[in-house]
Parts: C-alpha cells; sequence; structure tokens
C-alpha cells in the first residue's frame, strides 16, 4: 500500500478543475472551448464521485461516474452536431453572436 | 263588429306609404292615407250606429298577449261612451287634417313619409282608444309618443326640429316612467291590469293605495298632456309642420293624459288627494300658460301655450270630479284649437313661412276663408255663448266652483287672458296694415274647406254635442247645479278679454309697446317664459351633462375602468421588461445566473445544516 494520499486533495484537484470549467465556460468566447469547458466540469465531479466512493467503500459512486460518462458521450455527440450546424448557418463560433432568442 | 279594423286601416296605410311611397305619385298617397283614415271614420260611425245606444260597454277579445304566472293580458279592444266620444274626435279630426295636409304640403319635401307618420300615429292613438287594458293603452301612448318624436323631428336637417323632437321624447320619459310604476302597483294591488277587472275591485282598495296609484298616473299625465312641471316640450314641438301641431299637439295625443285619467275614474273618485293635485296642477297650468301666451311673437307658440293652458282647464274638469265636462272640454277643444292651428297654417302658408306676428297684420281681405274661419275658433275659445267653448268651459269652471272657489276665479281670469291673447293674435294678423314683404294668397280650397267644416263645429259643437248627458251614464258623477250668476262672470271675464286686445291692438296701436315699456318688470318674464327652460337648463340639464362628462366620462369610464384594464396592461408590461433583460439570449450571462443560483443553494445548504433544527441533509 502505498502512502493514503489525502482525500482532502482528491477533493481540492475536482474543485479546481470544477472552477476551471466555470471559468471556462464564463469567459471564453469560442464555443468549442465553452463545450470542453462543460467536459472539464463533467469530469471534475466525476472524480469527486470516485473518490466518495472509494473513501465510503461504496458502488453508488462508480455507479454514478459512468452514468455520467455515459450521458457526457451522448451530450458530446449532440452537442457537437449542433455546433456544426451552427458554424454551417453563421460562419461563426463566438458565443456572443448567437443571441437570436433575443428580444 | 270588428272593432280591429278601425286601427289597422290607418296602419295598413302607413304600411304601403311607408313601403313603397317613394316610388308613389301624389295622387296615390293622398289616395292611400286620406282613404284609409276616412275609411277608418266610416268604420267608426257604423260600429257605433250598429252599438248604439251603447248602454254598457262593449269588449272584442282577439288573442292572449302575455300569459305568465299570475299575468294575464289580453289583446282587447273595448268600445263604451267614452271611447265612441274620443273614436269620433280622433278619426273626425284626423281626417280633417289629412285633407288639409294635403295642400299643406305640397311644397315639402318628403311627402310620403309625412303621411306615412300621420298614419302610424292614427293607428297608435286609435289602439290607445280602443285598448281594454292599461297595457295595450301604454301601447297605444308610447306609439303617439313616437310619431309625435318623428313628427316635430319631420324636418330632420334643422337643429332646432330635431332638439325639440328629443326635447319631447325625453320629457314624456319622465311621465311613462310615473305611468309604468303606476301600471306596476295597479297589478300588484289588483293582479289585474284589465280596466273591468280593475275598477270592478277598486272602491274596496285602500285609499291609500288608491291615492298612490292616482297620483302615479298623474305624473304620466302630466308628460302626455303637457301639464306643469312637465309642459316644456309642447311650445317646443311646434317645429313640426303645422297640421302635425294640430292634430297630434293640439287636438287628439296631448289630450290622451285627460282620456286616462277620464278613463280610471273608479279609481280617481276613490283617491281625493290625487283629484286635488290634478285640479291644482291643472289650474295652474292653466294660468301659468295663458300668461305667457299673452307676449308671444310667434303666433304658433301662442296657440302652443293655449293649449298647454286649455289641458289645464280639462285637467282641472277632471280633478274637480266633472269628468264629463273634461271630455266635453278635450271635444270643443279639439275642434277649435284644431281649426286655430290649421288657421295658423293656413296663414304660413299663405305668407310662404312666415310666422312673426309682428310681420303679419291686414290679412282679413287677402285671405278671407281664413280669416273667417278662424274667427269662428276664436270666439269659440274665449267662451262666447253660444259656441262651444263656452259651454264646457263653463261647465268646468262651475265644477271648479263647488270643488274650491278661488279654483274659479283663477280660471275666470285665465279666461279673460285666453280671450286677449287669442284676440291679440287674430288683431295682429288680420286687422291694422300689412307688416310683411311678401304677396299673401289664399290657400287652396282643399285647404279651406276643412277649415269651414271645423269653424262649423267650433259655433255649434256645443249646441248639439251634449257630451255631459251622454256620459251622464257611464261616469255617475252627480252634476252641480247650474249657477247663472257665475257664467255671467266667466262670459264678462272673456268679453273684456277681447275689449282690451280690441283697445290695445286696433283703437290706440302705439299702446301695447308703451304697456310692455311701462310693465318691462312683468313683460320680460313673460316673454322669456319665466325662464322655465333656462331654470331646467342649470338645473336638470347642465348638472346631468356635467356629471354624466367629468363624473361618469372622465371619472368613472375613462378613469377607473380604463385606468384599471390599462393599468393591468400596463403592469404586465413593466413585469415583462424587467424580466425579458434575464432573456438576454447570451449563454454566458445564462451561465452566470446558473453559477450564481447553484452558489446560493449550497450557501443555502450550508446555513441550514448549522441550524439547531438539522435543516437539509
Amino acid at each position: 500500500m502505498m502512502t493514503q494520499v489525502p482525500i482532502s486533495w482528491f477533493l481540492t484537484l475536482s474543485a479546481v478543475l470544477f472552477a476551471l470549467g466555470v471559468a471556462g465556460f464564463l469567459f471564453r468566447r469560442n464555443i468549442i472551448t465553452v463545450f470542453m469547458s462543460i467536459e472539464l466540469m463533467l469530469n471534475a465531479v466525476n472524480l469527486s464521485f470516485i473518490t466518495f466512493s472509494y473513501h465510503h467503500q461504496s458502488i453508488n459512486g462508480h455507479l454514478f461516474a459512468f452514468f455520467v460518462m455515459v450521458v457526457a458521450a451522448a451530450e458530446a455527440a449532440v452537442g457537437l452536431a449542433i455546433i456544426l450546424t451552427i458554424f454551417k448557418n453563421r460562419q461563426t463560433l463566438t458565443i456572443d453572436e448567437i443571441d437570436s432568442m433575443k428580444n | 263588429m270588428q272593432l280591429w279594423l278601425i286601427p289597422i286601416l290607418p296602419l295598413a296605410g302607413f304600411v304601403i306609404n311607408g313601403l313603397f311611397g317613394r316610388r308613389f305619385s301624389k295622387s296615390v298617397i293622398n289616395a292611400v292615407a286620406i282613404g284609409s283614415v276616412l275609411l277608418s271614420f266610416a268604420w267608426v260611425l257604423k260600429t257605433l250606429l250598429g252599438l248604439s245606444p251603447l248602454d254598457s260597454g262593449y269588449i272584442e277579445h282577439y288573442f292572449t298577449w302575455i300569459q305568465s304566472g299570475s299575468i294575464n293580458i289580453g289583446c282587447d279592444f273595448a268600445v263604451d261612451r267614452l271611447t265612441a266620444v274620443m273614436l269620433l274626435v280622433v278619426t273626425g279630426i284626423g281626417s280633417l287634417i289629412h285633407i288639409y295636409s294635403v295642400g299643406y304640403m305640397a311644397h315639402e319635401g318628403g311627402y310620403y313619409r309625412f303621411f306615412a307618420y300621420m298614419n302610424l300615429f292614427m293607428f297608435f292613438m286609435l289602439v290607445l282608444v280602443l285598448a281594454a287594458n292599461y297595457l295595450l293603452l301604454f301601447v297605444g301612448w308610447e306609439g303617439v309618443g313616437l310619431c309625435s318624436y318623428l313628427l316635430i323631428g319631420f324636418y330632420f336637417t334643422k337643429k332646432f326640429a330635431t332638439d325639440a323632437g328629443n326635447k319631447a321624447f325625453i320629457v314624456n320619459r319622465i311621465g311613462d316612467f310615473g305611468f309604468s310604476l303606476g301600471m306596476f302597483l295597479i297589478f300588484v294591488t289588483f293582479g289585474s291590469l284589465d280596466f273591468g277587472n280593475v275598477f270592478h275591485q277598486a272602491p274596496g282598495a285602500s285609499t291609500a293605495v288608491l291615492t298612490k296609484i292616482g297620483l302615479l298616473l298623474l305624473v304620466g299625465a302630466c308628460g302626455k298632456s303637457a301639464q306643469l312641471p312637465l309642459y316644456v316640450w309642447l311650445p317646443d314641438a311646434m317645429a313640426g309642420p303645422t297640421p302635425v301641431s294640430a292634430l297630434i299637439h293640439a287636438a287628439t295625443m296631448v289630450t290622451a293624459g285627460v282620456y286616462m285619467m277620464a278613463r280610471s275614474w273608479p279609481i280617481l273618485v276613490n283617491a281625493p288627494v290625487a283629484m286635488d293635485t290634478m285640479a291644482v296642477i291643472g289650474i295652474a297650468t292653466a294660468f301659468f300658460a295663458a300668461s305667457i301666451g299673452l307676449v308671444q311673437n310667434d303666433i304658433k307658440k301662442v296657440f302652443a301655450y293655449s293649449t298647454v293652458s286649455q289641458l289645464g282647464y280639462m285637467f282641472v274638469g277632471v280633478g274637480c270630479g266633472a269628468f264629463s265636462a273634461g271630455i266635453w272640454h278635450l271635444m270643443t277643444h279639439a275642434f277649435f284649437k284644431a281649426l286655430l292651428f290649421l288657421g295658423a297654417g293656413s296663414v304660413i302658408h299663405a305668407l310662404s313661412g312666415e310666422q312673426d306676428l309682428r310681420n303679419m297684420g291686414g290679412l282679413r281681405s287677402k285671405i278671407r276663408w281664413t280669416f273667417l274661419t278662424m274667427m269662428c275658433a276664436a270666439v269659440a275659445i274665449a267662451g262666447i255663448p253660444p259656441f262651444s267653448g263656452f259651454f264646457s268651459k263653463d261647465a268646468i269652471l262651475l265644477a271648479a266652483y263647488h270643488h274650491a272657489p278661488w279654483m274659479y276665479w283663477l280660471g275666470v281670469v285665465t279666461a279673460g287672458m285666453t280671450a286677449f291673447y287669442v284676440f291679440r293674435a287674430m288683431f295682429l294678423t288680420f286687422f291694422g296694415t300689412y307688416r310683411g314683404h311678401g304677396h299673401p294668397h289664399e290657400s287652396p280650397p282643399v285647404m279651406w274647406v276643412p277649415l269651414a267644416i271645423l269653424a262649423v263645429l267650433s259655433l255649434i259643437g256645443g249646441l248639439i254635442f251634449k257630451i255631459p248627458d251622454f256620459l251622464q251614464a257611464f261616469f255617475h258623477a252627480p252634476e252641480p247645479p247650474k249657477d247663472e250668476s257665475l257664467m255671467m262672470i266667466s262670459v264678462a271675464s272673456g268679453v273684456i278679454g277681447i275689449l282690451i286686445a280690441w283697445f290695445v291692438y286696433i283703437a290706440k296701436p302705439a299702446m301695447a309697446d308703451s304697456l310692455a315699456s311701462t310693465f318691462k318688470w312683468l313683460y320680460t318674464p313673460l316673454y322669456n317664459k319665466y325662464y322655465v327652460d333656462e331654470i331646467y337648463d342649470a338645473m336638470v340639464v347642465k348638472p346631468l351633462v356635467g356629471g354624466s362628462r367629468w363624473v361618469l366620462w372622465k371619472g368613472a369610464d375613462a378613469g377607473l375602468i380604463d385606468g384599471s384594464v390599462n393599468g393591468v396592461g400596463a403592469l404586465a408590461q413593466k413585469v415583462g421588461g424587467v424580466l425579458r433583460l434575464l432573456q438576454s439570449g447570451n449563454i454566458r450571462s445564462y451561465a452566470t445566473w446558473v453559477l450564481f443560483g447553484s452558489v446560493l443553494a449550497i450557501v443555502a445548504m450550508a446555513i441550514a445544516s448549522t441550524l439547531p433544527l438539522g435543516g437539509i441533509q
């Protein structure tokens, strides 16, 4: 057994990753980057799930992680398709210009 | 006896002329309009001869009109002696006036419309007279009001004529309101509106209820018969063509109130307060209107106020219990007042529309027939024996003396004023020198022949139609004893009135103006009709209009109702305006809100978990 890495480190890493994802989602303009930020957040949450699962010796966290990965895969397929269509129609991927819902 | 034919014939005339009259030639319109009324008159004569001596009423039931719960109202016509008098007056005078109108309206537009309305009026008036229950009477009552409105506003391109029509209609609504309430009370009290049924039960009802009914019916009669304080519409009604003034606003429709009150005599005799009120209103109106008539310069206005005044006499008669005298005066008044109006129409026709007495004068040689016939009416209305007005007015004054002597004396003074204003109008029109500019021409025979017939009736109507004897059996009212001295006084009053008029307007023509300036304090309010129209305007019309405009329109409608509706709309818009800022379409701002919300939720959970209650785990 290697030295036990304290659980707080995992959680801190997860929080940092999530915060980076949030920051990327909020501040980046390119829609692909925003999309990647969402993936980052999802995976940060996955890390938390695994950590707690390991810590509590419970399988539930693993199951949730797999669920999230499946949903993320599906979401990636749909999301990329939407992004492709948007680019075809608008020749732009800047997120601020995609605001036709306004008014 | 096919009573329904009597009103249906003029109705048919109305339908034919009203629908197709535009395409008819004048002779066809004349044939339809006059023919229908003459046929109706003939049918009245045939019916009455067939029913004579008409000791008891004769009723025809046609169909049940309203059947609902305890309400059972039939479409019934009835003829009794009172109806007989009214039928003869309405169809007889109506026929003459229709014939006269052919000449008078010859040069007017809307010829077929005029005769259609006149026939419609005849229909409703005959329904009113023939009705055997209050509701059917009310149908006729409202119908003649409608025709009155239509014919007053006949020259509908002139503002004053349409205003006068509206005024007549609106003022009459006040009276009709009272009449309706009276009918409701009759129904509640007696459970029926049939004359026979109601009058049979009337003596058994309490005096208080009968008094209420009598007073409410009196309100209705005051509206229709132009009594104080609702008389104001009648002088303005002269805006209509002159035959209309003669038929509707002198001879027939305005007497409907008198007829209705006389018809309700079994109620009235058990309600002395209502009768006293009626007599007081009548004598006050008679005096009041006659005093205004003294100084008017429009020939039709003089006769209009005269009509109001004479209707006041009829009210005195009915109110004093001399029902037959009231009806007698109704009949003689129909003769001589229709004649005065038709004569005035003939004068106006001769002068091509001139109505101002100051622009007439010296016409007696130029329009001889008109002059002679109007003179007959003038002596009749002045109460000179043995002409028609003398008998009926004398009968009323006699009853008034036995009721309350002060009414008699006021009536005598009014009789003097009546003689004065009529002869003033006659002298100003026919004597002296001609003051106008046009060339007067005598009216065609179609106009003066009806005048001549009415003149004969005015002269001898009182001698040959002894209405009190005829109606004695109907009203069962005791006749006051004859009194020669009272009769002499009232005749003397009339003669004095004529002499004063002769003195002021013939002997010393300059005297009228000097009198007017000497008695300016008296002349001015009289000339301005006691400012009654102005008072009504200030006290009723202005507050109503102002209240409607500022309270109901600007306040309630525009302020409250529109304000709340618009306010709800504006509120939704404002709230939406704030909310729509959230829906920016900017994905990153959405994300910010999500983040903000998540943080808030986490903070809330953190705070909740520290609370002693446990909170959300």
